[in-house]
């Protein structure tokens, strides 16, 4: 391999220059938000804050704001995670970004609307009912989530098995924008509700957290460790690295590549049915272009963590869901930003660009087979 | 595929077989044929339950018999019958027989196709799924009716589904010179009676003689229009249209140059002179294409020539736009208080410098990403510049969702360009395609193409070879920012007023779709496809020809991005190039049968151990 | 003054070391041979020169200018061109075309220029394309006439090599690095070849660094050779010289049995 590795010396050509104003920049407006962050915190009056602010003192965050922000960050996170596996594991299997993944979760997110509000109707949401009708309703949206993945990988991507890099790409921004807009024909363009959850999960559970929040965080877990049971312990997850690492050569060792394959995208297309599930329980609204950003968010929590390092997925994805909620507040409002939460994808995208910028590999490094690197 | 097996078995998955002549009409892959038609049925069905009949009824193609609205489920059983008896050419070998059998075969495949809308039909006068599925209505029911009888319907569809399919296998089996004829005469009757608002908008008088009075061609007239048009063909009008093609690409040098700069001048005069006589519609429509060009030219440079997919294509045209709109509006942001309003042509020179540093800015950190991280953080960039101009914190400047209004027409002294007159717009967008055009049409041939070319192929080793690959990629990128800037100035003024929302990620989607369909890296491509796409389905917000499919157009624009990447990822007019990246394999086999692949020596390739092409690495 | 002079340099992948503490330097004119064993760095080597890896420690002296940390493109500039032991050659442009944007380097007309075409513009395409003919003329007429419209992905696997040499030429270097330029060849194109390499430097004036493993040809054109093993610099002299020293042989052939412990 004649990968080009870059210099840590190298002469600098413009585009270095301007790549490392850049990072400057960018690390010193995080800093100089940070600073301004804590000084309001010691005193909202402070001169700084006023100069910002026009003039008028800045806004203290209270202990139960800053609470908030977290916990609503970790259990977005932990979404963004769960759906960061599957893009992570296609991503290290076949070295293509599935965009259409996050039309997976959207459609394991209507699924979970369509049985809910079903159920509603029998009056089973509700009650002793509540939990085994959840269940049910989970493994149903999950079933059809990873039916959608493998149908997918069946219809759109294995006959381009072997072409160049983008062509599957730009196939999958058409399989995405196909799922969104069938979605919107076959079940009409408005937001749809789930029915209302009952009292004792939006209630407080401890230190003053709602219940439905622990519960996506939990669950998140518990399907991340069952994940990673899967890939690290069982034999079809040994298939799966072995794929990932060279496909022939896997193949040359009995492995059936085909059906890793579509195991990898199964098991993706779950876990972005689970993710779509927990989203409904705790947004209690879904919409067909729920997906997309989503989807592209927990790219780029694939992206932050490593490429192809499940652990790195999830902890990509909490990072993001951590910064998406706490920056607007503690970094832009500080600096004299008005409307910061209209900005809060913005701040994702941005974090992308700083993790490719000054780390590419992603914070926990990329786990991907040599001819994928390039 | 092993092309010279000749199977007489003719076991199931043997579709090559040779001698299946003295086979019965019966004797076809049964499971095939079933999978095929129940494809069939599904597609039908799922094109049912998303209104798609129900919501083109009203449109009628001729007059009592066809809407637009069952054409839309018909075209498939003609389509799946005409695959379903497909014949395979192999090295000047036909390789399934044709003949009864695959007339049986289409007839079978469209009767299953059928079946599943007759089901559908039952279904949906037992049970209420409406809840979920919107389109489970008694309007979708009443079409699948054909607005009679349950039990109608539910005969009606297989023997149609089975006629269709039929027809569209024996297709095949006719000689060439009647297939051609019907063909021809169908595409003359479908497109007078799909395209009507354009024939009449074109040729006022033709709509009282044509067509019905509430839309419809009279079904006398589709009859005299088949016949026509088949009879055209029959006679020969096709193959005096194939023989100039040819003989325009057999001729070389001087005589070729002579040719070309004819039909160049030929089209810009019918450019020219055809919005001087069409009415309002059809010059509305050359502008959207025109602007839907102009875009797709620039993406062709960033995505064609130099090979980096960018989704945030769209950046650049807000950019475009937002700036033209600043600088001339006076209804911008209360933060450009007491500068000056430019003119347009002003403006333009103003948008030109700040798209090509957007370019700039946005191209450095990302043109060393690899592809695909780079289209996401592209597509992140278009996000980005989105949010920003919808922001509150940029409302100073760019008044937030309100948008810019009161954006004044381009004024050029002696014309000037505003939404009401169309035409002028169309002008405009010409003069800048042309330039478009030219600028890509030099670039490529040039010591910059060549080495966009070579960074496509192998980037290291272009690398290596002395070509600085981030200058020249970034070049690509701010030259396509330019060019897409150019299409936003020109959008400003035509619409007159700039909101966020006309720039969505979807914008971007739609210009990759009209760069692909129509055939990367090749000019006539991106024309031919900003027309079809453009011109028949419409934009994202601006109707095309099929005004009725604007709810439709976007599942379509993701079906066929699919079907081209999986059938045609050359594009309708592909580049010869491009075909060789893209079907490699094919190439050399193709120039071993013509007898080009040079074989001065037989030594193979030690590390490959096979007479394999190159494949970069 | 040497062309290339190339002190203490190591490489590290990862705590594997791919070459260690090299030392070597190429005159003007010469022609060297680079052997060793798979796996002894070789390529790593030239990769190394050409920019592709940047060393660990150590320092290239190219024309007594430092190399270290400039881009692959740069080094082509200054002068240094190579070939690639797995031809990679640009599979879908035309033979013609492959040696015309390895001039890219040595031409500056840009976006302007073609698009106004300017005299200037015309003027230096029809040079680039002399040049260009002249390069592929070298191997005879196997490369021009009706191939030079040709892709180079039907060119039989000698002339890709061949091919592969005319790009390098064309970047219009000093120092040609040729990687195994005739793997693959039968005896009868390889001798020619060596023949044609030997002209590369009396009639283009080329130094040649030049890594083989067919002795036949190292022998007949090497003036000096460098034998690498494990990273190091083994043995180096005279093809006479460097085939009689019994660690080379070792290092080719492993240790005699009575010596091993």
């Amino acid at each position: 391999m004649t990968t080009a590795i870059r210099a840590k010396g190298a002469a600098k050509t413009n585009v270095d220059k301007f790549l490392t104003l850049l990072r400057v920049l960018l690390i010193g407006a995080i800093s100089v938000g940070l600073l301004a962050f804590i000084a309001q915190q010691i005193d909202p009056g402070n001169a700084f804050a006023k100069w910002t602010h026009d003039g008028q003192e800045a806004n203290r965050l209270t202990g139960e704001q800053f609470k908030g922000l977290i916990v609503s960050g970790l259990s977005q996170g932990a979404m963004y995670g769960l759906i960061a596996l599957g893009y992570s594991m296609v991503y290290g299997v076949l070295g293509f970004i599935n965009f259409a993944h996050g039309e997976v979760f959207m459609v394991g997110a209507f699924t979970g609307f369509i049985m809910s509000n079903k159920f509603d109707e029998a009056g089973l949401w509700e009650g002793g009912a509540f939990i085994p009708t959840v269940l049910f309703t989970v493994l149903i949206a999950t079933l059809i989530a990873t039916g959608l993945a493998v149908l997918m990988e069946r219809v759109a991507y294995r006959p381009l098995r072997g072409s160049p890099r983008l062509i599957p790409l730009i196939t999958s921004i058409g399989v995405s924008f196909f799922i969104q807009n069938a979605v919107i024909l076959l079940f009409g363009a408005g937001a749809k509700s789930y029915p209302p959850n009952p009292d004792w999960l939006q209630d407080d559970w401890i230190l003053g957290i709602e219940g439905v929040k622990i519960v996506v965080i939990i669950v998140a877990a518990i399907s991340m460790a069952g994940l990673w049971y899967f890939v690290e312990r069982t034999k079809t997850g040994k298939a799966m690295r072995a794929v990932a690492e060279d496909k022939e050569i896997a193949s040359l060792m009995g492995i059936n590549v085909n059906r890793t394959i579509v195991t990898t995208f199964a098991v993706g297309g779950a876990m972005a049915g689970i993710g779509g599930m927990l989203w409904g329980l705790l947004f209690r609204s879904v919409i067909a272009t729920t997906g997309f950003l989503p989807g592209i968010k927990a790219f780029t929590a694939a992206v932050v963590g490593g490429v192809g390092n499940l652990g790195g997925a999830m902890a990509g994805g909490v990072a993001l869901g951590g910064a998406e909620s706490l920056a607007p507040l503690t970094l832009l409002e500080p600096l004299g930003i008005s409307g910061v939460s209209q900005l809060r994808d913005a701040v994702s995208f941005v974090l992308l660009i700083l993790v490719l910028l000054i780390k590419p590999t992603g914070l926990f490094g990329e786990r991907l087979s040599s001819d994928d690197r390039a | 595929m092993t092309a010279t097996t000749v199977s007489n078995s003719g076991s199931a998955n043997e579709p090559l077989s040779i001698d299946a002549v003295s086979k019965g009409a019966f004797d076809f892959d049964m499971r095939a044929a079933l999978t095929s038609g129940l494809i069939l049925a599904l597609s039908l069905v799922f094109i049912a339950l998303c209104g798609i009949p129900e919501g083109l009824n009203e449109r009628l193609l001729i007059k009592p018999v066809l809407s637009l609205g069952y054409l839309s489920l018909l075209w498939l059983p003609l389509l799946f019958g005409w695959l379903s008896g497909n014949e395979t050419v192999l090295e000047g070998m036909v390789a399934t027989k044709k003949g009864a059998r695959d007339i049986v075969r289409g007839l079978f495949v469209g009767l299953i196709g059928g079946l599943g809308l007759s089901l559908l039909t039952v279904l949906m006068d037992a049970f209420d799924l409406r809840d979920p599925l919107v389109n489970w209505s008694p309007a979708t029911e009443e079409v699948l009716q054909f607005s009679r009888s349950i039990g109608f319907g539910v005969i009606a569809w297989p023997v149609l589904g089975a006629i269709l399919g039929a027809f569209g296998a024996a297709l095949h089996v006719m000689p060439e010179k009647i297939r051609k004829a019907v063909m021809a005469g169908l595409g003359t009757v479908l497109s007078f009676a799909i395209f009507a608002t354009f024939i009449v908008d074109v040729a006022d008088f033709l709509d009282d003689l044509l067509y019905a009075r509430r839309g419809g061609l009279k079904w006398g007239w589709a009859i005299a229009l088949f016949v026509i048009g088949a009879g055209a063909s029959f006679l020969g009008g096709g193959r005096k249209i194939s023989e100039m093609k040819s003989s325009y690409q057999a001729a070389t040098g001087p005589a070729k140059r002579q040719q070309t700069t004819t039909l160049i001048l030929l089209s810009l005069a019918a450019l020219i002179i055809i919005p001087l006589i069409t009415g309002k519609i059809t010059q509305e429509l050359f502008a959207n294409i025109g602007i839907f060009l102009l875009l797709a030219l620039g993406l062709n440079i960033v995505v064609g020539l130099a090979g980096i997919l960018d989704l945030g294509y769209v950046a650049f045209f807000a950019v475009g736009g937002y700036t033209t709109a600043v600088l001339t509006s006076p209804n911008r942001g209360p933060d450009f208080e007491g500068f000056p309003t430019l003119p347009w042509w002003g403006a333009l020179l103003v948008t030109i410098i700040i798209a090509g540093l957007v370019g700039l800015f946005i191209g450095a950190p990302v043109i060393r990403m690899r592809g695909d991280y780079l289209a996401i953080v592209t597509l992140g960039f278009g996000e980005i510049i989105r949010l920003l101009f919808l922001s509150d914190w940029l409302n100073g400047w760019f008044n937030g969702a309100q948008g810019i209004t009161n954006v004044p027409p381009a004024d050029f002294g002696f014309f000037s360009v505003k939404g009401t007159d169309p035409r002028s717009v169309f002008y405009l967008v010409l003069f800048f395609a042309a330039i478009s055009i030219y600028v890509s049409w030099r670039l490529e041939r040039s010591r910059l193409g060549r080495a966009w070319m070579a960074i496509r192929e192998d980037e290291s080793v272009a690398e290596a070879m002395g070509i600085n690959t981030v200058n020249m990629k970034l070049m690509a990128f701010v030259v396509g920012a330019v060019l897409a800037s150019f299409s936003g100035a020109i959008f400003a003024a035509k619409v007159g007023s700039i909101f966020p929302t006309s720039f969505l990620i979807l914008v971007s989607v739609i210009i990759l779709v009209v760069v692909i369909v129509g055939g990367m890296g090749n000019i006539m491509g991106i024309i031919v496809g900003s027309v079809v796409l453009i011109g028949v389905l419409g934009g994202p917000k601006q109707p095309g020809l099929l005004a009725e499919f604007s709810e439709y157009k976007l599942l379509i624009y993701g079906a066929l991005l699919v079907v081209m990447m999986l059938k045609r990822p050359e594009g309708l007019v592909p580049n010869a190039r491009r075909s060789r990246e893209l079907h490699q394999d094919e190439f050399l086999q193709d120039a071993w049968l013509k007898g080009e692949v040079d074989t001065d020596d037989d030594m193979v390739d030690p590390s490959t151990g096979g007479e394999g092409t190159v494949a970069p690495a | 003054m040497s062309l290339l002079e190339i002190k203490d340099l190591s490489v590290t992948f990862g705590g594997l070391h791919a070459l260690k503490d090299l030392n070597f330097h190429v005159e003007e004119g010469e022609i060297v041979g680079v052997i060793g064993p798979n796996g002894a760095g070789k390529t790593t080597f030239f990769n190394m020169i050409s920019g592709m890896v940047t060393p660990t420690s150590g320092e290239i002296l190219f024309e007594g200018e430092s190399m270290i940390g400039l881009d692959p493109n740069q080094v082509t500039q200054r002068g240094i061109s190579r070939t690639f032991q797995n031809v990679r050659l640009f599979a879908n442009m035309t033979i013609l075309e492959n040696v015309m944007v390895a001039q890219h380097c040595r031409t500056n007309k840009g976006v302007w220029g073609s698009l106004f075409n300017t005299a200037a513009f015309r003027q230096e395409e029809k040079e680039i394309r002399e040049h260009g003919e002249k390069v592929l003329g070298f191997f005879g007429t196997r490369l021009i006439g009706y191939r030079l419209e040709q892709p180079a992905s039907v060119l039989s696997y000698a002339n890709r090599r061949r091919l592969e040499i005319a790009r390098a030429m064309a970047t219009k270097p000093r120092l040609l690095l040729l990687d195994e330029p005739v793997a693959g060849m039968n005896p009868m194109e390889s001798a020619e070849l060596t023949d044609l390499i030997g002209k590369l430097r009396s009639e283009w004036g080329f130094t040649i660094v030049m890594i083989e493993h067919d002795m036949d040809v190292v022998r007949d054109v090497s003036d000096r050779v460098v034998v690498l093993d494990h990273g190091e610099t083994l043995a180096q002299g005279s093809f006479d010289e460097v085939s009689s020293n019994p660690e080379v042989i070792e290092a080719y052939l492993g240790r005699p049995l009575e010596k091993r412990k």
